[in-house]
């Protein structure tokens, strides 16, 4: 590398409190017109090392030692006013929220146009015919009037878009951009991330890609630097740390990533006998008086079946009602029209009027481990509570079922005593799982319980569902929005589009023949490791688009 | 990803941290000690009885024998002052006690009914919150007669409508959560989610505003002693005292004084303490004084 | 938008009625009755009878309430029981000076509270906020009696600047109004400066956390840009809610100041009329005291409508 544009030297920095490293002795270094991608997990601190290419420092952090040279220039030991001049002008940053990034009071228009008139590179004309023009080239709808909307008014993909405009406003040399895509909708995203790989190269400009997502960041970056806890793994070319990783925490990455690539499903198990659970012609939604007529309608005419030890996946966008059909089935959520049958006998609609051993039979696990257990209980209690209740067991005997269930999730028994704040996050996942167990159900709805999580965590998750399936003959309802996930564990697929089921089947046949042409875009949008993809995916979605069927996307 | 993962060495360190308090909070936790010892031990501790006039002077200066000098009928100020801290922390506490038990127990009862119940109760209490507090002590004093059990009713009664707001909003806040859901799920009743579920979670919050709401309720009580229509003579209240003194004012006496600085000790204390528990839940108390 | 104000200013009226009958209603509390109440217990019972005609208490409470509020309606609150005066012209003679002492205590907290909680909220745990927020902190806790009557010692007794008592009935100079206003306007201003400047400054260390922030600072605009355009702006509805609040809560405050200083306002009248039972007088005081108080509420409201975009671009 001949002239380097960003250069981070050595650079270590520390919390202020405890004097932790939050990044340790990191290097990199960024050509002109280089995509350079971090990659690294949750607390990998490549956000920290992100916004030091600005000169940015958060509240509570401190350099410890390491330069950060921009064209040769220190900006850790640049003065206030030198550090203004250049954020904006020379280097801009895309932020993962667009929502919170937009000030909600002002119009979008003047933001995106604001960075070009404080630095006083062009007239406000000016800048306006500008920013229209990256309307254009980001490929937003209506560029003529959307710098008079206000934030909350346009839509989340548009809104990443929109900061994009802002970031490229003043024709920086270098773009950081923080997981501008994690926060979108597969089907969003693969639209946002053309754009943007478009844009940064007409624009010609430098940029340091910020991604937990390895398919991702294969799209988009030259080189690529692995981040974990603050250290650097490794670092090479795109396709080389993908096809040949050297470092063993790249291989763990890579592994639990695991890929669904069209053919690769788990063989499906045999169906037979009557059906666990069958949902017929559901209709529900909320409103004042969800049970007649609601207002809002989330779920439409859904049919599903559920035979005992089998897995069946429903996968969705957000808004497409998977998460309220997961509670029509709990009971929490009475539906408006159509039945439940539990092994045959229908269940009535709600909580209060099922039977104590019906409730047992099915178990509800919830998304967020932050919130899903009370924080004033500890693990015993939790758990202990789901044995009085289900298994009618005494207070003695209950120690020891605890201790049992802790190791069936595969956590020591000493975590009994401790309280959810005292757990990592893939640990309250499993005594989330444990509380469910704990009442020995057949049935357990699992309702996007690894997308909080990180990979690697997210993965040991669907390794111990895949053992209780297998060791006690459980059956799951997998809803989730992540394909990769389903095609790993499901045997069946049952894919929600604005409240309907718009296709069911085997694994391997949703996926690899898929039939609607809401499907067909949905798996096609999950994005894949070889190069070009991108381009590739992008082009055929255009066309199922403009071919028809009924199907419109957000953007 | 948002998942933290806090190992557990670092939450016990912070669970070690919360227990502690910083040098503001123990002066006001002293200082609040200090008064409940007095209101506790105040007979055994007051050189005279409060209703004694033990000289002929009034507005004396302090002096060995009266401490704290003497007041416009020449009892003693220092005496009065003591048995006053039971009059004004009884009344307080149990106009507090009060308040916060109605609120609670509407607030969350409005809260888990949801529906029209709750729009209900809370319009009604929109309306009761508007209606300036000292404006509906006067009409009801007006209308019954100052006396103890009417102070502590009226001011009970008041200040429960606040605690009902808070109250509901702690409770509508957990109502949304997922353990509350996952409850509800394995069936458990509207009791267990109150008393098990919601309450374990409110009581640093609920704590914080008991401690406001007290001090709220003693501004309240002792500026309607001070309007001459709280407690009423002899029985020594420290809001009465400083309206009974305040012709000495013009002499320099320091009989309207005294009091008022011990009801300011009180307040203060107590706003002290809160901001130090409102600093550990994350949520802004105070603001526009009740 | 329009559309909520609207609804909540109907909302204001209701509770305004709300109000009115409770005012009514405290007086029907009594025990006995009026007459009774005002004549005592060893009134005779011809001379209570006659007072029950006189009152029109003979008549059922229904329809007096409405007799009331049609009165009310024209600003006729009847006729004073301890002075035989109209209420009206009681009112009025004292209002005045009311408005004065408020309108004062307003214009002095607002811009001083107004400093102190931006200069706490610009440098977060710097000297000045430090100070500032104790402070902030303890002098909010304080009852006006202790203010009021510390001044009065320092001020009046001690150094002889000021007049004790705000006893005047009318201004004859402009120093002579401020030497005799100076110590309740202080005493007032001081828990209300205090009360603002703490939730002025908590309103925009809140809004200099959020990420637009972080996201103004990363595009280079200067920190009085963003304080004043990103920040203020952000800050204004929750700033004039906080500032409406705070005003409404001069309505408590003036009650006690007015008596402190002996001061002639319409509060002073209503703590008399509430000592001698004069319940014209005290459902007249109550029932403009609460009107003000609802105006406010209802201005809080509308404030924190407009300064929330979502609900100012509503359609």
């Amino acid at each position: 590398m001949n002239r380097r544009l960003l250069d981070i030297q050595n650079l270590t920095i520390e919390s202020v409190a405890t004097r932790k490293p939050v990044v340790r002795g990191v290097s990199l270094a960024i050509a002109p017109g280089e995509v350079l991608a971090i990659i690294g997990e949750s607390g990998s601190g490549k956000t920290t090392l992100g916004l030091t290419a600005l000169g940015h420092i958060r509240p509570g952090l401190q350099v410890a030692s390491g330069r950060v040279l921009l064209d040769g220039a220190d900006l850790l030991s640049m003065g206030p006013a030198a550090l203004r001049s250049m954020r904006g002008r020379r280097v801009a940053y895309v932020a993962q929220s667009a929502a919170a990034s937009f000030n909600p009071s002002l119009m979008i228009g003047e933001q995106v146009i604001e960075p070009a008139l404080v630095h006083g590179i062009v007239p406000a004309d000016e800048a306006r015919a500008r920013a229209l023009e990256l309307y254009h080239d980001l490929s937003l709808p209506d560029p003529a009037n959307i710098e008079t909307r206000y934030p909350h008014q346009v839509s989340g993909g548009q809104l990443q878009r929109l900061m994009a405009a802002m970031a490229m406003c003043c024709g920086p040399q270098l773009l950081v951009l923080d997981e501008p895509t994690t926060a979108l909708d597969v089907t969003t995203q693969i639209g946002v991330l053309e754009a943007f790989k478009r844009a940064i190269r007409q624009q010609g400009a430098a940029a340091l890609y910020i991604s937990h997502d390895l398919a991702v960041v294969s799209q988009i970056a030259d080189r690529v630097v692995v981040l974990h806890k603050g250290v650097t793994q490794e670092e090479g070319p795109s396709q080389a740390i993908i096809n040949a990783p050297k470092a063993s925490y790249t291989r763990t990455l890579l592994s639990a990533y695991k890929q669904w690539a069209p053919g690769a499903v788990a063989a499906p198990t045999a169906t037979v006998g009557s059906p666990l659970l069958t949902a017929s012609n559901i209709t529900a939604g909320y409103g004042q008086n969800p049970t007649r007529g609601p207002r809002v309608v989330a779920v439409r005419s859904v049919d599903l079946e559920v035979h005992r030890s089998s897995v069946v996946a429903i996968i969705g966008e957000s808004g497409s009602g998977k998460s309220s059909l997961a509670r029509v089935i709990a009971g929490l959520l009475p539906s408006a029209s159509g039945e439940i049958h539990l092994a045959g006998t229908r269940l009535p609609k709600t909580v209060e009027q099922r039977s104590k051993d019906q409730l047992r039979r099915i178990q509800i696990v919830f998304q967020s481990p932050d919130v899903a257990l009370n924080p004033a209980h500890t693990v015993e209690q939790i758990l202990g509570r789901s044995l009085a209740l289900f298994g009618g067991n005494r207070r003695r005997e209950r120690g020891a079922l605890v201790r049992d269930i802790l190791e069936m999730v595969q956590l020591p028994a000493e975590f009994a005593r401790r309280k959810p704040s005292e757990l990592s996050g893939g640990q309250k996942q499993r005594i989330n799982l444990a509380r469910a167990l704990a009442a020995q159900p057949e049935l357990i709805l699992c309702d996007e319980i690894t997308s909080a999580l990180d990979t690697v965590v997210a993965a040991s998750i669907i390794d111990l569902l895949r053992r209780l399936r297998a060791e006690r003959g459980l059956a799951f309802i997998f809803i989730t929005h992540d394909i990769s996930t389903a095609a790993s564990f499901a045997d069946e697929i049952a894919v929600m589009y604005r409240g309907e089921i718009v296709e069911r089947g085997p694994t391997d046949k949703v996926l690899n023949r898929p039939e609607h042409p809401y499907t067909k875009i949905l798996v096609d949008s999950v994005p894949q490791l070889e190069a070009g993809w991108l381009e590739a995916a992008a082009g055929r979605r255009e066309c199922l688009l403009a071919s028809g069927g009924g199907v419109t996307l957000a953007d | 990803m948002t998942a933290v993962k806090p190992s557990s060495a670092a939450a016990n360190r912070r669970n070690a941290k919360r227990r502690t308090l910083s040098a503001t909070g123990v002066f006001a936790v002293a200082i609040l000690l200090l008064w409940v010892l007095v209101a506790l031990f105040g007979p055994f501790l007051a050189p005279h009885n409060e209703a004694d006039i033990v000289s002929d002077v009034n507005f004396t200066r302090p002096t060995v024998e009266y401490l704290l000098g003497t007041d416009y009928i020449g009892r003693d100020v220092f005496s009065r002052l003591i048995y006053g801290a039971r009059t004004t922390l009884a009344t307080g506490l149990i106009a507090t006690l009060i308040a916060e038990c109605l609120g609670i127990c509407l607030g969350f009862f409005a809260a888990i009914r949801g529906g029209i119940v709750d729009s209900v109760m809370s319009r009604l209490n929109d309306a009761l919150l508007s209606f300036p507090h000292i404006m509906m002590g006067l009409v009801v004093i007006a209308a019954l007669g100052s006396s103890i059990p009417v102070l502590i009713a009226t001011s009970g009664f008041v200040y429960a409508s606040a605690v009902y707001r808070i109250a509901r909003a702690l409770a509508m806040d957990l109502r949304e959560k997922e353990f509350i859901e996952a409850a509800r799920a394995r069936g458990e009743g509207t009791w267990w989610v109150l008393s098990r579920e919601i309450l374990p979670n409110t009581t640093l919050p609920l704590l914080t505003d008991f401690a406001l709401r007290l001090s709220f309720i003693i501004l309240f009580m002792s500026s309607l002693g001070f309007l001459g229509l709280g407690v009423q003579p002899p029985t020594a209240d420290w809001g009465s005292m400083v309206r009974e003194n305040m012709e000495g004012l013009g002499s320099g006496s320091l009989a309207p004084i005294i009091p008022a600085a011990a009801i300011a000790s009180i307040t203060v204390a107590l706003n002290l303490l809160v901001d130090e528990l409102s600093r550990r839940t994350g949520r802004i108390y105070g603001g526009a004084r009740e | 938008m329009l559309n909520l104000i609207g609804r909540r200013a109907l909302q204001g009226l209701l509770t305004l009625l709300l109000v009115s009958f409770l005012v009514f209603a405290g007086t029907e509390l009594l025990p006995g009755d009026v007459a009774q109440a005002v004549l005592g217990q060893h009134a005779t019972p011809e001379s209570l009878q006659e007072l029950r005609v006189q009152l029109g208490l003979d008549r059922p409470a229904a329809l007096r309430y409405v007799s009331w509020l049609a009165g009310v309606i024209h600003l006729d609150f009847g006729v004073s029981l301890a002075s035989q005066v109209p209420v009206r012209t009681l009112v009025m003679d004292r209002l005045g000076h009311t408005l004065i002492l408020a309108g004062l205590s307003a214009a002095v907290a607002v811009p001083i509270a107004f400093v102190i909680g931006l200069g706490a909220a610009t440098r977060p745990a710097g000297v000045f906020d430090r100070i500032s927020s104790i402070a902030a902190l303890c002098v909010s806790a304080l009852p006006e009696f202790f203010l009021g009557t510390l001044l009065v010692l320092i001020f009046a007794v001690n150094l002889r600047w000021l007049p004790a008592i705000a006893y005047v009935t009318e201004f004859r100079s402009f120093g002579q109004m401020v030497t005799s206003l100076a110590m309740p306007v202080a005493t007032l201003a001081a828990v209300i400066i205090s009360q603002m400047a703490r939730m002025i400054r908590a309103t925009v260390v809140n809004v200099l956390s959020l990420p637009y922030v972080e996201m103004a600072v990363l595009k280079g605009v200067s920190y009085r840009r963003i304080i004043l355009v990103h920040a203020l702006r952000n800050a204004v509805g929750p700033i004039a809610n906080v500032v409406a609040l705070n005003l409404a809560y001069l309505v408590s405050g003036i009650v006690v100041v007015e008596t402190v200083f002996v001061y002639p306002g319409l509060a002073r009248l209503l703590v008399d009329a509430v000592s001698s039972r004069d319940f014209p007088v005290i459902q007249a005081c109550v029932l403009i005291f609460c009107a003000v108080y609802i105006a406010l509420m209802l201005l809080a409201d509308i404030a924190a409508i407009i300064g929330n975009p979502r609900l100012r671009h509503q359609e």
